[in-house]
């Protein structure tokens, strides 16, 4: 199959995605719901990029797609990244108090939420459902409902026969590390800290960098950040 | 002997009971219970011979209890060899689907957009009001389910409310009160000749033409088709509603569920038979000729609603 990903051609094993053949190639696209050692779902959207040439091109999950003969990849275009932008402020507005979207937000420079924040702890990443069911052997848990009801739990909500406790769906959760608060923990966006190699905090707190740390402790480089 | 509290939740055949109506009103403890050990093992059992899809199965499973007991989804889940979180999530996605006992009659309100503006919502609070229930509960005595849905597909006749399968246009929340009162009666009491689905029909015999119909009898306020019917050793007469869409009958002995009768012309005591395989069970359905033209076949599954009108 060759292909070119972003001007580099390339020739990838029939079976490979796009994702998988540009983290070959080094080249970097952001994801969420995938993982390794899991099926693909293609839930998150955040791994899109766009393929085709000229007036063409269309956006699609690099997770789930095949590589194609003769396709052409841009893994970051401007249409790229504002639709990424957009997808990731969407889940950020979900689920603020995720560590893993707030990095990812940091990383990918996004500075606004314009959605009103729900404070869900779920993502529907769908991640700790297929690591029960193809890591762990136990499908114990599921998506119930639908719609807004949508939910994520045990059958009839009860404690499972089926769940051997192995704590793989928490340990795989990319809401269930919570972000620094900082001082202002009503604040949508945080882990501005993330992306600058000298956090401006530690002109503020005295060399402690707590957000590394891991600890709950207050940073508040954002406040500073946007105070500027 | 133990006080009726508490026996009350004691069952030493399934753990997870909480949905099971045998218990709730058990006065002693439940030690071995065949419904769960004997009786949902042979329905699922039986169902899935018929039928090997999952959706299809929870169709049946529901007919049968009025909602899916917990038990069965497990015998299913079991069965089908499909975990049992895919089993509940399917369970859980449909809204025709309900893990709850339902009451003995569905009251379903659109809240669709054609129905919501022209005011479904008092419709609904008003039904809501009446019944001392919100929506989406049972009553207490079990009679009354209330959902609301999000559209029936007849915009132009909102706003609409189905009770028991049948659909009820331009409903105002002042008609709520009539509405809950007909249906308790029994919906064979409503106004005929407004409902369009139900109507008076006049059968004979294919075979000697002789009329059908009981002009002396009433069923539903309407002359009753009086047949012969046989089943196991017993004979004897059957009358049933003319009314298409109405499942009335009265029957010299008492018939079993399921049981499937043979019918024949109490005029020249031909069997009645030879019609299409019925929709719903595929049992062969029974011939009658409708005057004005036509046949009428129905089927002779005690229980069994499949019908067809041939005109
Ligand atoms: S802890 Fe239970 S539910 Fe979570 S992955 Fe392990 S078996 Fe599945
Ligand atoms: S609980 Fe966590 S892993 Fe599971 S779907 Fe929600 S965000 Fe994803
Ligand atoms: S990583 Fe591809 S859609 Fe989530």
């Amino acid at each position: 199959m060759n292909l070119t990903i972003d001007g580099i051609p390339f020739d990838a094993p029939e079976s490979w995605t796009i994702l998988e053949t540009a983290r070959f190639l080094g080249l970097e696209i952001p994801t969420l719901c995938y993982h390794e050692g899991l099926s693909a779902w293609g839930g998150c959207r955040l791994c899109i990029v766009e393929i085709g040439t000229g007036d063409r091109t269309k956006l699609v999950t690099s997770c789930t797609y095949p590589v194609e003969e003769g396709l052409v990849v841009h893994t970051a275009t401007k249409r790229v990244i504002s639709a990424r932008k957009m997808i990731l402020e969407l889940l950020i507005s979900q689920c603020p108090t995720s560590k893993v979207l707030q990095d990812l937000a940091a990383k990918m420079g996004l500075n606004q939420v314009r959605f009103s924040p729900k404070w869900e702890n779920c993502i529907y990443c769908g991640l700790c459902v297929r690591i029960c069911e193809e890591q762990m052997m136990a499908s114990a848990i599921g998506f119930a409902n639908r719609g807004n009801e949508l939910k994520i739990h045990t059958p009839f909500d009860k404690t499972s026969d089926e769940c051997r406790r192995c704590g793989g769906c928490m340990y795989i959760c990319p809401a269930c590390t919570t972000r620094c608060e900082g001082t202002n923990p009503e604040n949508v966006l945080c882990g501005r800290c993330e992306n600058t190699l000298q956090p401006t905090c530690l002109e503020v707190y005295e060399n402690n960098y707590h957000c590394w740390m891991g600890l709950k402790g207050e940073c508040g480089t954002c406040v500073t950040e946007n105070n500027k | 002997m133990l006080a009726k509290k508490e026996v009350q939740g004691i069952c030493t055949t399934c753990r997870h009971a909480s949905t099971c109506t045998r218990l709730k009103f058990a006065t002693e403890p439940i030690w071995h219970c065949d419904e769960f050990e004997v009786k949902i093992p042979n329905l699922v059992e039986n169902l899935l011979s018929k039928n090997n899809k999952l959706i299809a199965i929870l169709e049946d499973v529901q007919n049968y209890y009025n909602y899916l007991p917990e038990e069965t989804l497990k015998e299913i889940s079991g069965r089908m060899k499909i975990p049992l979180k895919d089993v509940y999530g399917v369970a859980t996605f449909y809204k025709s689907f309900s893990l709850k006992p339902r009451g003995k009659h569905l009251i379903s309100v659109c809240l669709g957009t054609a129905c919501h503006v022209r005011g479904a919502q008092a419709v609904a609070s008003e039904f809501e009001k009446q019944l001392e229930i919100k929506a989406g509960d049972t009553t207490p005595d079990k009679e009354f389910s209330l959902e609301t849905v999000n559209c029936l597909g007849a915009c132009a006749l909102g706003p609409i409310v189905v009770i028991d399968g049948e659909y009820f246009s331009s409903v105002k929340a002042r008609m709520v009160k009539q509405l809950i009162n007909e249906v308790s009666e029994g919906l064979g009491k409503i106004d005929i000749k407004k409902d369009q689905r139900i109507f008076p029909v006049e059968v004979s015999c294919p075979r000697c033409n002789h009329t059908l119909m009981k002009l002396e009898h009433l069923i539903d306020n309407y002359p009753c088709i009086h047949i012969t019917v046989s089943f196991g050793r017993k004979h004897g007469w059957y009358r049933l509603s003319s009314l298409y869409g109405s499942f009335n009958f009265e029957s010299e002995h008492e018939i079993p569920l399921d049981t499937k009768l043979n019918i024949f012309c109490p005029h020249c005591h031909t069997e009645l038979i030879g019609g299409y395989a019925c929709p719903e069970c595929r049992t062969t359905m029974v011939t009658m000729i409708v005057r004005g033209g036509g046949t009428v076949q129905v089927c002779p599954r005690r229980g069994c609603k499949g019908h067809i009108l041939d005109i």
